[in-house]
């Protein structure tokens, strides 16, 4: 078995839509091997949070995505848009997108960030033939998408961020310089 | 609350350390006796209409009640806690207290007249001070205000505030608004200003119900539901972020009981988790702010078997927020000998005159 070969078993980068698939202001809720994780573009950016609620387990991913406010005197609220929140559906706790600590308990909680960055359809080609990347099976509505170097690409990495650090947003991947075709299964 | 000592037991067997009542009353005996402390406006206002006085005492407080006055501490017809002389009999000598925070609950609420219920309460403080103050050194003292005119208590709280004697602005838990609203602003920048405790206390506006959803119809039904009321107002300041705005205010709550703080406490974090982007302000746990800005008097104590009520306690989660007080003359459960069992031996100095005297600075 070489190195290749090995790693092609245990990808932990993964292939997750089309750059376009995923414009500013939406988000997709993919499955890595039966782990939800909910795929953000915030104003270009992307960011990746487990659909898990470390509250009681709600669907943290399908919350609003909320600007943080606070205030020192009644009245006064300041609305920082720099910080984004993922509030949980079930009990409106806050979570921060990039490193998913909770609002009201940050040294207790926290949520399951995950890296999304875009990149060059080239480079995404090149990954997923040396195994370094991997394709992610759609349980419900599946649908192959072709990988082309034209196109840029959502990829999500599953290794874990230490504790405390914030996701890196997905930067804009280089353009794309050969061409090469592969198929990539996408949950819509 | 005082049966141990006058059924026998002496203060030393309840407790050897230093006593601070916090709650100890003082009744006005009639309209008449303000007179000498009062704008001659507005005695003959009173002489001409042959006013007898606020309504609001009578109705908090019915005359023949059982809880209005320990029969031991009906002297001769008088009304109870009426001179100081019955207070130093009763009270400060017999329990050997250090100190004792005066509370007088005339009712100035349950006048609509603006002007008459400043000068009303005007009449009350200058009367505390004469009469009471002045005369017993281990007094200090709520004074009282128009609080449907937060302007008028402000002016009353400057005018005699900085009397070293007064410790405490007395809040009567029933009003026609929720304390919480920035229309009451004024009286906490005066009280902070002056350096003085908030006193929510039992009484207040008398055309309102008494309860959030209408009128009780027994006197007994009032009395048990009025920790609603407590627990609105309470509700009210933590929410309306009045201590975010005013820091360095303390709230004392006067005849609220202690026993609901927790469960209470619990359900305002609940909501505050999840709702709290809509008063950014309140920046911590609902009941944290509580342990920092409010202290409850144990009269009532309104205990259970000793194991809940230790439960209780512990669920308070500071031994620092009880405060001994008699209440007198009025009679609750006379189950401080029980409080005092259950509690931690680091918690007892603390409840029967630390957490009092740091409250108020005594």
């Amino acid at each position: 078995m070489n190195e290749a070969t090995a790693s092609v078993k245990k990808p932990q980068k993964f292939v997750v839509a089309r750059a376009e698939e995923i414009p500013p202001g939406s988000r997709l809720i993919v499955d890595v091997g039966g782990r939800e994780v909910g795929i953000f573009n915030i104003k270009g950016s992307y960011y990746g949070m487990l659909n898990r609620c470390p509250h009681v387990g709600g669907p943290l991913s399908q919350g609003q995505l909320v600007n943080s406010v606070t205030a020192t005197v009644p009245g006064k609220i300041t609305l920082d848009e720099s910080q984004d929140l993922l509030t949980c559906p079930w009990h409106n706790w806050e979570f921060d997108i990039k490193t998913g600590q909770s609002y009201w308990d940050p040294k207790h909680m926290r949520a399951r960030p995950f890296t999304v960055n875009v990149e060059a359809g080239t480079d995404v080609a090149e990954q997923v033939d040396g195994g370094s990347v991997g394709r992610i099976k759609g349980p419900y509505q599946a649908e192959t998408i072709e990988v082309s170097i034209e196109s840029d690409y959502v990829v999500l990495s599953m290794r874990p961020q230490r504790p405390g650090t914030a996701a890196k947003p997905g930067a804009c991947a280089p353009p794309p310089t050969a061409t090469t075709e592969m198929k990539v299964e996408v949950r819509p | 609350m005082t049966t141990p000592l006058l059924a026998g037991m002496k203060r030393s067997t309840l407790w050897t350390g230093t006593v601070i009542d916090c709650d100890v009353h003082a009744n006005v005996p009639s309209i008449e006796t303000l007179f000498d402390y009062m704008d001659p406006v507005w005695v003959q206002g009173t002489q001409e209409r042959g006013w007898h006085g606020p309504t609001g005492p009578r109705l908090s407080y019915p005359p023949g009640a059982a809880t209005t006055a320990r029969d031991e501490w009906r002297h001769d017809g008088l009304m109870p806690a009426s001179k100081l002389s019955m207070l130093q009999n009763d009270i400060l000598d017999p329990w050997q207290v250090d100190r004792a925070v005066l509370n007088c609950y005339y009712g100035i609420d349950s006048l609509r007249h603006p002007d008459w219920a400043a000068a009303l309460a005007s009449a009350v403080n200058n009367w505390i001070i004469a009469e009471w103050l002045d005369k017993d050194p281990r007094l200090v003292a709520s004074l009282v205000i128009p609080a449907r005119d937060p302007i008028a208590a402000a002016a009353e709280i400057d005018r005699v505030g900085s009397h070293p004697g007064f410790v405490q602005v007395m809040l009567p838990v029933r009003s026609e608004r929720l304390y919480g609203q920035r229309i009451f602003n004024p009286i906490y920048e005066a009280a902070t200003r002056n350096d003085l405790v908030i006193g929510l206390h039992w009484g207040g506006t008398t055309e309102d119900a008494p309860s959030p959803t209408g009128y009780a119809s027994w006197y007994a039904e009032q009395y048990a539901a009025e920790t609603q009321v407590y627990i609105a107002q309470l509700t009210s300041m933590v929410f309306e972020g009045t201590f975010q705005k005013f820091p360095a205010l303390r709230v004392a709550v006067m005849e609220g009981g202690f026993s609901w703080v927790p469960t209470w406490g619990w359900s305002m974090n609940k909501k505050w988790k999840g709702l709290r982007r809509e008063t950014p302000w309140v920046d911590r746990l609902p009941l944290e702010i509580i342990r920092d800005h409010v202290r409850f008097s144990v009269a009532p104590a309104d205990l259970g078997s000793p194991e809940h009520s230790q439960r209780i306690i512990e669920w308070l989660g500071s031994e620092d927020l009880l405060m001994f007080a008699t209440d007198y003359p009025h009679r609750h459960d006379d189950d401080i000998d029980e409080l005092l069992a259950i509690i931690p031996a680091t918690m007892k100095p603390k409840l029967m005159s630390e957490t009092a005297r740091a409250w108020y600075k005594l």
